[in-house]
């Protein structure tokens, strides 16, 4: 291997390169595109959780100065703008589809939620429009509001969507029910938890926006979004909302600060911003304040989950239920409707062989912000129910919580779960020995009794996840009701230069892929790093890829690429074979150099590159011009990214405060292609995760007023809340992708939370805490409580 | 509307501007340096974070016309185009302290402050407690930490305590 490319190959801990334009403030996120004539939209949103909208009145606002229009409801449904929908179809145990409400992107009848848009105003600058906003007088009848989704299906319970009973969108299960029950019957021992995933706000610090553009020269429209994927806003937006046909609609998603999933669906905003800009015929853009993010930017979570583990004598899983209702909160978002479904009771496995599981989701609306994916999606519901009932169970039995899960773990692959997945590879008892070692567990006891004379108590939690991530199989997410496909695309285009641009249908908003997907071009090709330019984000540009999510880039994106890139070869060696004159059948390529196999006759990557495209030395007839190939991929299985994540806490007796004194971090990606972009995901994620556990929680009261509605009142985790994390990885290749590749961003997310709660729950001896554990719960529950002993 | 007068990045500049106007929004939007962002609506993401006369400062919550007169810098300020970049941005880069990078520049400009009230040579506690101003949604903090030390570092290396003038 030459020093140019194990210094920028697969492997290799490449410095970004994207980071200039960052780290210089040169980065251009939506809010700072500027386009001539632009204007400025500021919405009226409703402060009622639910009511009727009895009259607007925009008179006297349409006077206000600089005041281009006042656009409402009934004017979106005058000019038939279709609804914003959901896009997969779940299927209740009765075989009744969902119950999808309409959601039209400004309210005209009901409004369903705080801060559900009713109006927009467009002015000339972002100050005159809000000062006219406040002048749209509405009369609204206030009626009574459904907050509590555990009460959302009581009979007496106000229904919030017409035809739409008990509030209930739908009544999922999976598993077998007879099976399971059966198991739970002969079991030795239950254990029985009644778990709340809290509700989530995932705030990425870069606030929703949207810039809608209209060409009437054209009659094309184009939008600059903050968007994971411009393809799949623009596919929506033509085909299901009907603002205009696909192939006169751009959408552009530029640089995007973060996303975490609440930047996946498509909104009212940019629907209304689409509409204004043809209305106005000037350019109208809108940018979220963070009050109107936290009212309006789809949440996370909100699981009430009733669950049950059964066991054997010695320890050994026998089955486990679980019965939850998931908040999808006043409409169904996009992709809502997966989340609590295919995307949790999928996962309800975890890493041990389980004979017999059963879930049931019952989805129900409430009057708040509608839910849907946010880092993770589904999977750390699972594996915080999977992985506090395995604790608990251990602590109930007296199995050491590692023991009892080496007990169970998955030893054989493939293994095909209950619940649909079948994970192909995999090595659960080497993450656990490695974070073993790498936390010193076995000091513990010994910091546990040095901690106890500091008045502090200590504890260990354990977290051995697995997620189904590079979403996804086509065949198999549309056979359980995905409305597309969830393959990707990628173009690699070799410039007569030498140089290789890269279109892919994904997107990123922080994972380096201009840097990652360039290093594997660069070691394929042996080109140099530099030579690899990545574009993304246009739907003008690139061809249609559905985007970036469900840690998906590197398998199924980088998948796409590779067999671009296979049929790039393929055509490099014809076009080199006529420059040797040589058979194609003997000519190889290895470090960018093309050789005829047994002889020194060779051609260099840049010479058959511009031959490619000079074309002299071919016919045509034969062979075409050019040095352009595409490939759609579309994965053949989920893949499997799993491990061992060890929390180790110090709780305060006196004020219930807990600090994080070491985490260990060990996951198995599969490939890794740059391991300092892997590392900081799986940071990233674990300080979500953290900040699910002891911070950060979405308060609604009984009227459906978001109480915390700003970074005031809803915590973020910040630097001095969290430590420094020690990361290891180990190894096993997906077979599903031909680099092996299984996924990185959502893993810390998918782990923390149940390690963060399973160690305070060892420091302070009781199970009864939920979260967010802040000092004030933890402090509660040790009021009630006796202190385990130290060991 | 009023008018006010500051220098930014070296330059004199002059703007009409509400008395509402925040200092951000006349960064942003009449002087379209960028490069300041803004996070939320409660002063506490520290995306915004600018020099005001040498000290860190949130720029949304500074009104223009306070800073009328003042020396501001902002995140394209630290480097010259095409000259070399601070030490501490090349810290972040080195160091793989930022990810979607939205916070960065609030966070770069903060870490010099960091340094000229705390000097060059700062623990991972010091920087812990003192980012209590800046929010990351992305890295964890865990390279953010080690970049600042490391651009602390290397700041003392080229024998500067300051942020650029």
């Amino acid at each position: 291997m030459s020093a140019t490319k194990s210094a920028t190959g697969i492997g290799a801990a490449v410095r970004r390169k994207e980071d200039f334009r960052f780290i210089t403030g040169q980065g251009q996120y939506t809010d700072d595109v500027v386009r001539p004539g632009e204007t400025r939209a500021a919405f009226v949103r409703s402060p009622h959780a639910r009511a009727k909208i009895k009259s607007l009145d925009a008179a006297a606002a349409k006077k206000m100065p600089g005041v281009l229009a006042v656009l409402t409801g009934a004017d979106l449904a005058n000019d038939k703008i279709g609804n914003l929908i959901c896009g997969w179809m779940i299927h209740s145990k009765d075989g009744t589809p969902m119950k999808m409400a309409p959601h039209p992107a400004l309210a005209s009848g009901n409004v369903n939620c705080v801060g559900d848009a009713v109006a927009v105003v467009i002015g000339e600058t972002l100050a005159q429009a809000r000062d006219a906003a406040e002048k749209v007088k509405v009369d609204y009848e206030v009626l009574p509001a459904v907050v509590d989704p555990a009460k959302a299906q009581a009979a007496g319970a106000p229904q919030i969507h017409a035809d739409i009973a008990n509030n209930t969108i739908y009544r999922w299960h999976l598993g077998d029910a007879k099976a399971t029950a059966a198991a739970f019957a002969a079991a030795k021992h239950v254990t029985k938890l009644d778990i709340i995933n809290n509700r989530l706000v995932p705030n990425a610090i870069e606030p929703r926006a949207a810039l809608a553009e209209y060409d009437a020269g054209t009659d094309n429209l184009t939008l600059w979004n903050t968007s994971q994927n411009p393809h799949v806003a623009r596919l929506v937006i033509a085909a299901f909302v009907g603002m205009a046909p696909e192939h006169k609609l751009r959408v552009i998603a530029p640089d995007v600060g973060g996303g975490f999933g609440s930047k996946i669906f498509i909104y009212p905003e940019e629907v209304v911003c689409l509409w204004a800009s043809r209305k106005v015929r000037r350019p109208v853009k809108w940018t979220a304040e963070r009050t109107e993010s936290f009212l309006t930017d789809a949440h996370g979570r909100d699981h009430v989950t009733h669950a049950e583990l059964a066991l054997d004598a010695n320890g050994k899983i026998l089955a486990l239920r679980a019965k939850t209702i998931a908040n999808l909160g006043a409409y169904m978002s996009t992709f809502s409707s997966s989340v609590p479904t295919y995307l949790y009771g999928t996962l309800l496995s975890g890493q041990y062989d389980i004979p017999s599981i059963y879930c049931e989701v019952d989805a129900v609306y409430t009057n708040t912000a509608p839910v849907d994916a946010y880092r993770g999606a589904g999977r750390p519901e699972a594996t915080f129910v999977v992985e506090r009932l395995v604790e608990v169970a251990s602590r109930q039995m007296g199995i050491d919580p590692a023991e009892l899960r080496r007990r169970n773990f998955i030893k054989s692959f493939p293994h095909q779960t209950p619940v649909i997945m079948a994970y192909d590879a995999g090595d659960y008892h080497a993450s656990l020995k490695k974070a073993l070692e790498i936390a010193d567990v076995k000091g513990f006891g010994k910091r546990k009794r040095e901690a106890v004379r500091h008045g502090k108590l200590r504890g260990l939690g354990f977290s051995t996840y697995i997620e189904a991530c590079g979403i996804a199989p086509s065949q198999a997410v549309g056979s359980l009701g995905a409305g597309v496909g969830l393959w990707e695309s990628a173009e690699v285009r070799v410039n007569p230069t030498g140089s290789v641009e890269v279109l892919t249908g994904c997107h990123a908003h922080g994972q380096g892929h201009e840097t990652t997907f360039a290093q594997l071009v660069s070691e394929r090709l042996g080109i140099p790093f530099e030579n690899v330019s990545i574009v993304h984000g246009d739907t003008d540009k690139v061809q249609f890829g559905m985007g970036t999510y469900g840690s998906r880039s590197g398998a199924v994106g980088m998948s796409a690429i590779v067999k671009a890139l296979d049929k790039i070869e393929v055509k490099a060696k014809k076009v080199a074979a006529f420059m040797l004159e040589a058979a194609e059948g003997d000519i190889e390529f290895k470090d960018g150099k093309f050789t005829v196999a047994g002889t020194d006759k060779s051609a260099a990557w840049g010479d058959v590159a511009l031959n490619a495209y000079i074309a002299h030395k071919f016919t045509g007839a034969e062979l075409e011009p050019g040095l352009k190939e595409t490939s759609f991929y579309d994965p053949t299985n989920f893949t499997f990214p799993a491990g061992c994540h060890i929390c180790e806490v110090e709780v305060d007796i006196d004020t219930g405060k807990t600090e994080i004194v070491n985490w260990t971090a060990v996951d198995d990606f599969g490939t890794v292609i740059n391991p300092m972009i892997v590392e900081g995901q799986v940071h990233g994620g674990i300080a979500q995760g953290i900040g699910q556990a002891l911070l950060e929680g979405a308060v609604y009261d009984k009227a459906g007023q978001l109480v915390t509605g700003s970074m005031m009142d809803y915590t973020m985790p910040r630097a001095h809340d969290l430590p420094s994390f020690h990361v290891g990885l180990t190894e096993t290749k997906s077979p599903s992708n031909p680099l092996g590749i299984k996924g990185c961003g959502e893993a810390g997310a998918i782990a923390a939370p149940a390690a963060v709660i399973n160690a305070i729950t060892d420091a302070i001896g009781t199970e009864n805490l939920a979260m967010p554990a802040t000092a004030n719960a933890v402090w509660s529950a040790l009021q009630g409580a006796k202190p385990r002993q130290a060991a | 509307m009023p008018a006010v007068s500051m220098t930014v990045n070296g330059k004199a500049v002059t703007g009409d501007v509400e008395a509402r106007t925040l200092l951000v929004q006349f960064l942003r939007e009449n002087l379209r340096l960028t490069g300041t962002h803004v996070g939320c609506d409660t002063s506490q993401c520290g995306a915004c974070v600018v020099h005001v006369d040498g000290i860190a400062a949130k720029s949304c919550t500074l009104l223009a016309l306070q800073c009328e007169g003042a020396k501001i810098t902002t995140i394209e300020g630290l480097a010259e185009a095409g000259g070399p970049l601070h030490p501490m941005q090349e810290a972040f880069r080195e160091n793989h302290g930022l990810q979607c990078g939205y916070c960065t520049p609030g966070m770069i400009m903060a870490a010099l402050d960091i340094v000229r009230r705390r000097g060059n040579d700062l623990d991972e506690h010091t920087i812990r407690e003192q980012l209590d101003g800046n929010i990351c949604r992305c890295t964890g903090y865990h390279n953010i930490v080690k970049a600042i030390a490391a651009g602390a570092k290397a700041m003392a290396k080229g024998g500067t305590r300051q942020a650029a003038e």
